[in-house]
């Protein structure tokens, strides 16, 4: 435990050192808020302010590209000579990928605030209760936790990390196929079941209904389920692929 | 007390293959405690594999070993809180300073906030890295980020020392100050196993050297001892001409353990005394015209290396 908390100090430091991680934890964020709100937005009709709507779904592209950077950090870690240190200095490989994790929802937590505050500065206009705001913080980062463990399995299945960074077009893929940007009902018909039984959908949903104060029922069950389930299923997988590449 | 606690490390029979490849046939080992150990070998010959299933970061496929008194495979962990490991790639994070390395290190290996400040501080000085210390590790030289590697190695005081070949790679220079650093360590009374191509590091550096090639051990002992395994003088003869040199190499054949085309010289095994040696150069050049020069010296490890191994190892010139 203690050694994971030290790993996540180091994997903090190492992304306050390297100016393109941080900038695009921090800046791409905000320019894809922008991006969305003034460009897309204008073309954009579903009868209510489209900032308003938006947001959750910028929220959820930011956490995909924040969390998926962790597969980048796992796979440099795994190329280089220094896991053989840790190992050789007895910590384990849960807690050398939990510091990444614990790095990644620290990272991404300062960067939602980042985004909710631009968003707030081109009129997007919450109406919930402290403690559905709260919850909807909550649940987007149970969804950086179970993105990062995937993230951090992916990092550990590539060997180069330039096919690491490939995660992050895999997630994003799976966020613009959803409700986060347009509603579902206006995409074509083929493209409806898909969106709408994917996880991103769910968890958007129940972010936009707890920020904006939608009446019940939100798919609140669902959009936990796939996260405990990509978690839980990711982790597992990372400590397979982490015993097959040290053995 | 029985024997086994005066040995550092002790291996019997590991093996150990990827895939089809055999890297490690049945390789036994026997390292007394506070002793320099070098493992000799040609690239491929095993020694990294070695290594890696003695600091516990590999299993292998048959054969057991202990180290610092533990089992590598039951007692993994005791095991990794005895020894450290110095690989040929360094174990550093390049965008923290040094500094932040070696506290890092020692926070993982169980030092508080307090206890890893000054320990820092002093591997820092004792590899004279004080200047460099708040500079990130990127802008380190070569033998400066191999001596931090080994600083990072030693916070937790290990008692037995891995260093995988720790001087490839670095210009002539750094590679003395390696020497240098690892004959302090070696004065501490820590155990030190170090793999080397070089024949001259071995030499140096090691009280006992054991001679691996494709996976199994083909000689072991201290290098005097290895010496001996051959004849212990070498004649070099040089030709008088390319002529003269070919019909030498022809009159040798197989018993000349080195041929240098360039010199026109070639070296044959020796009991070194002036009879023989005589017997020797009369044998070769009856009309005494085909040989300009000779000079008789002790044997080197190259020349035990090649009698050893029957192949001439890629020539690596400290």
């Amino acid at each position: 435990m203690s050694d994971a908390l030290i790993m996540a100090g180091r994997s903090l430091r190492l992304s306050t050192r390297s100016p393109e991680a941080l900038l695009t934890a921090l800046m791409l964020p905000v320019m894809l808020m922008v991006v969305f709100v003034y460009l897309f937005g204008g073309a954009v009709d579903i009868g209510t302010t489209y900032v308003d709507y938006v947001a959750p779904g910028v929220l959820l592209l930011c956490a995909v590209t924040g969390a998926s950077t962790t597969a980048v950090t796992v796979c440099q870690d795994m190329a280089g000579g220094i896991i053989d240190r840790f190992r050789s200095l007895d910590v384990s490989g849960t807690a050398v990928l939990a510091g990444h994790v614990t790095a990644s929802l620290l990272r991404n937590f300062v960067s939602t605030l980042l985004v909710i505050a631009v968003a707030f500065g081109i009129g997007f206009r919450p109406h919930s209760s402290v403690g559905d705001f709260a919850a909807a913080i909550g649940i987007l980062l149970l969804f950086v936790a179970a993105t990062s463990w995937f993230a951090a399995a992916f990092g550990l299945g590539v060997r180069a990390p330039e096919a690491a960074n490939s995660a992050m077009f895999f997630l994003m893929f799976f966020s613009y196929a959803s409700s986060a940007f347009v509603p579902v009902r206006t995409m074509p018909t083929w493209l409806r079941g898909f969106a709408s039984h994917q996880p991103a959908t769910p968890i958007t949903e129940t972010i936009r209904g707890l920020l904006l104060g939608h009446p019940a029922p939100l798919p609140l069950g669902s959009a936990l389920a796939w996260c405990i389930g990509i978690g839980v299923v990711s982790m597992g997988l990372a400590a397979v692929l982490f015993r097959r590449r040290t053995a | 007390m029985g024997t086994t606690d005066d040995l550092a490390i002790e291996a019997s029979g590991l093996a150990k293959s990827y895939k089809d490849v055999r890297v490690l046939s049945g390789v036994d080992l026997r390292v007394p405690a506070g002793t320099v150990f070098a493992l000799l070998g040609p690239n491929g010959a095993g020694k990294t594999t070695t290594v890696r299933i003695l600091a516990t970061l590999v299993a292998a496929d048959a054969g057991a070993a202990r180290v610092a008194g533990y089992d590598v495979r039951r007692d993994r962990s005791r095991v990794r809180r005895k020894i450290s490991l110095t690989g040929q790639f360094a174990a550093l994070d390049e965008m923290q300073t040094g500094t932040e390395n070696l506290r890092m290190m020692g926070r993982l290996s169980g030092l508080s906030r307090a206890e890893a400040r000054p320990r820092a501080r002093e591997l820092l000085e004792q590899f004279d890295l004080t200047k460099a210390a708040d500079r990130r590790v990127a802008t380190y030289s070569g033998g400066m980020r191999r001596r931090l590697d080994i600083a990072a190695s030693l916070v937790a005081r290990p008692s037995v020392i891995f260093l995988d070949e720790p001087s490839t790679g670095l210009d002539p220079h750094s590679r003395l100050a390696m020497w240098q650093v690892i004959e302090g360590l070696a004065e501490s009374g820590v155990t030190i196993f170090l793999t080397t191509q070089y024949l001259e590091e071995a030499e140096r550096l090691a009280d006992r050297i054991a001679v691996l090639d494709a996976g199994r051990i083909i000689a072991e002992g201290t290098s005097a001892e290895l010496k001996r395994k051959v004849a212990a003088q070498r004649l070099d003869i040089t030709g008088a001409s390319r002529a003269a040199f070919d019909q030498l190499v022809r009159h040798f054949g197989d018993n000349a353990v080195h041929t240098d085309d360039g010199n026109l010289t070639l070296g044959v095994p020796t009991e070194g005394d002036a009879a023989e040696v005589r017997a020797l150069l009369d044998a070769a050049d009856p009309g005494r015209d085909l040989i300009a020069d000779f000079t008789v010296h002790g044997a080197t490890l190259d020349d035990v290396f090649l009698t050893l191994t029957g192949h001439i190892k890629e020539t690596s010139h400290v």
